[in-house]
């Protein structure tokens, strides 16, 4: 029975005892869901010796803990995890599940999708009670002209993996109490799997998400020649190379370049968005930039929704334009 | 080794349409292609085939024109491919996705590795690889941007962003790649002719054995339940005019305003 489902349960990620960022933003968001449904507030912690994040996690508006330590569970794999979950959410019967759309988050959540056999939506960017009282996940559908909607109608619980960044965490209450429940379950390593090393990321320049100006590039740049154009303004800018996802796609630019939902979020003091038309994802990923230049030959890109400065011309006319201009000035 | 590749028909293009008056997917005139993360899925397959010999097979769910897809894995050099189609796996969320996907998995039987490309780019849901783990009760690696077999094991490393981790996990696996895990080779026309021969089958829900309240609609917890245009926002752009020279003088301009240049 749908009813016998009662509570927002918030999945607390944690690695080497720290929790992840998204967890606060999703107590946060649990908050305003609580407002409608008045379901209590749970947050459940897997690990080894975590006990003391329980106090952050009622200082962040967790009404309860639900606290599950094993050494198998120190580290992160997806079977024990499952397996730990999955039993708590059965003896529990929560009606929401979110977790972060962390790579962590993602790794586990569709494998609780399968245990649980309910519905799971992938990265959603906001969360709600709509005007019939359904709990809805907003997701950019059809290539972000489109939000919609998705409901989990009759399964419980419903769950979502919660893009990170949605909303702010809530001040922290410190000293706040809430119920601390703690579980003893039976779990072992997984002798499937191992992490063998963990080693910083090698980038293929310098990080992003750190840059000053950015100059990001879309599907109307076309070859190596007019990505060496973008490269000179960034060069002389003083920043970095980016793109949306096409130019990651045809393999022009690594992974580690791309903005938007499924890449990078970045926020520097200028934007350039050049022959970028604007996705709903796309923007998740740069619509804190201070000051956003959109150049894109289509006046109706939904980039220009959003940016301080348009040029509504081919950039491959006004690029170098703009470079000639710069150098003269500094001369 | 035998390998079975997961691979899904996508459109080709990010300005798709909707039906102003049904809120559905316009479908007419958009072309499809392979999505790219299941080429790169593709050629990891193939090179540890080079390596270790076997097969390699390739799974498709989608409508009968997926075919095209299947024709291009033949022609980079799969051996063999299975097509999902049947009325009734219409409408299927990841959920249901991963069920039949997994049925035909069992059907096909034997296999070492499963790989699947990180996501897909209509959806973004990256949730059918994990699932499909999940449905064999097998261990599963997500993100990779590296992968080798030893000794009945598969090594890759993770991409987490800020780090990457070194993993392995016992065969049988499922695998989902990055787009940056290699460059897909390309199925030349007379590849693809010659692939005419690779034998190529289709399967229905009926040939999988699937219980038919776990495909489709009625096997999809989630829906669809409204769609609607992102919010305006309200930003005043100011617009450069002129010729091309008399924009980037008047841009800047502005950003030395701003202090920007």
């Amino acid at each position: 029975m749908k009813s016998d489902y009662k509570g927002i349960w918030v999945f607390a990620e944690q690695e080497n005892g720290k929790l992840h960022q998204t967890v606060l933003e999703l107590l946060a968001k649990s908050k305003e869901l609580q407002k409608h449904n008045g379901e209590k507030i749970t947050a459940v912690l897997l690990g080894a010796d975590v006990a003391a994040l329980a106090d952050t996690l009622f200082a962040y508006g967790a009404d309860a803990v639900l606290l599950a330590e094993s050494e198998a569970l120190r580290e992160y794999s997806a079977r024990p995890y499952q397996k730990v979950l999955t039993e708590l959410a059965e003896k529990y019967k929560p009606s929401i599940i979110l977790y972060g759309a962390t790579p962590l988050g993602r790794d586990l959540a569709p494998r609780m999708m399968v245990a649980l056999d309910t519905g799971l939506t992938a990265d959603a960017i906001d969360l709600g009670f709509d005007e019939d009282g359904v709990f809805y996940q907003t997701t950019p559908g059809y290539g972000g002209k489109i939000l919609a909607h998705i409901v989990i109608l009759e399964r419980r619980p419903q769950m979502a993996t919660v893009h990170p960044q949605i909303c702010e965490p809530l001040e922290p209450v410190n000293g706040a109490k809430g119920e601390l429940l703690v579980e003893n379950l039976a779990v072992e390593g997984d002798a499937e799997y191992e992490v063998l090393e963990t080693l910083p990321a090698e980038k293929s320049g310098e990080s992003l998400t750190e840059a000053k100006v950015v100059v990001a590039g879309g599907r109307g740049v076309k070859n190596e020649d007019d990505l060496t154009m973008l490269r000179e303004l960034a060069e002389l800018l003083g920043g970095q190379i980016a793109s949306s996802r096409p130019l990651v796609d045809n393999g022009m630019l690594p992974h580690d370049r791309q903005i938007g939902q499924s890449g990078t979020t970045v926020t520097p003091q200028l934007m350039f968005n050049i022959a970028i038309s604007g996705s709903v994802q796309y923007q998740l990923g740069m619509q804190k930039a201070k000051c956003i230049v959109a150049i894109n030959q289509s006046e109706d890109a939904p980039i220009y929704d959003i940016a301080h400065i348009g040029a509504v011309v081919d950039y491959k006319k006004l690029i170098p334009a703009l470079i000639a201009e710069i150098k003269a000035r500094r001369q | 080794m035998k390998i079975l590749v997961f691979v899904k028909q996508v459109p080709d293009t990010d300005d798709v349409q909707l039906d102003p008056k049904t809120g559905n997917l316009r479908r007419d005139g958009v072309k499809s292609m392979m999505n790219p993360m299941d080429a790169n899925a593709i050629e990891a397959a193939l090179q540890l085939k080079e390596k270790h010999g076997g097969s390699v097979v390739v799974v498709t769910m989608g409508l009968p024109m997926a075919t095209e897809v299947q024709k291009k894995a033949l022609g980079m050099g799969c051996d063999e491919a299975f097509l999902l189609s049947d009325r009734p796996f219409g409408g299927a969320d990841t959920l249901a996705t991963s069920y039949t996907l997994a049925k035909a998995a069992e059907k096909i039987g034997d296999f070492d590795l499963l790989l699947f490309g990180r996501l897909a780019t209509d959806g973004d849901t990256a949730q059918t690889g994990p699932a499909v783990a999940a449905q064999l009760g097998i261990p599963q690696i997500s993100l990779a941007s590296s992968i080798e077999v030893r000794d009945g094991w598969v090594y890759c490393d993770r991409d987490l962003g800020d780090r990457v981790q070194r993993v392995r996990a016992k065969l049988p696996a499922v695998v989902t790649v990055n787009g940056g895990i290699n460059k897909p080779r390309y199925a030349t026309p007379i590849n693809i002719m010659r692939a005419q021969k690779k034998p190529r089958t289709t399967w229905t829900a009926a040939d999988l054995g699937c219980d038919m309240t776990k495909i489709g609609t009625p096997g999809s917890p989630s829906s669809t339940k409204k769609v609607f245009e992102p919010e305006k926002r309200n930003t005043d752009t100011q617009y450069l005019t002129g010729s091309p020279d008399e924009m980037a003088k008047a841009l800047a301009d502005l950003l030395e305003a701003e202090h920007l240049l």
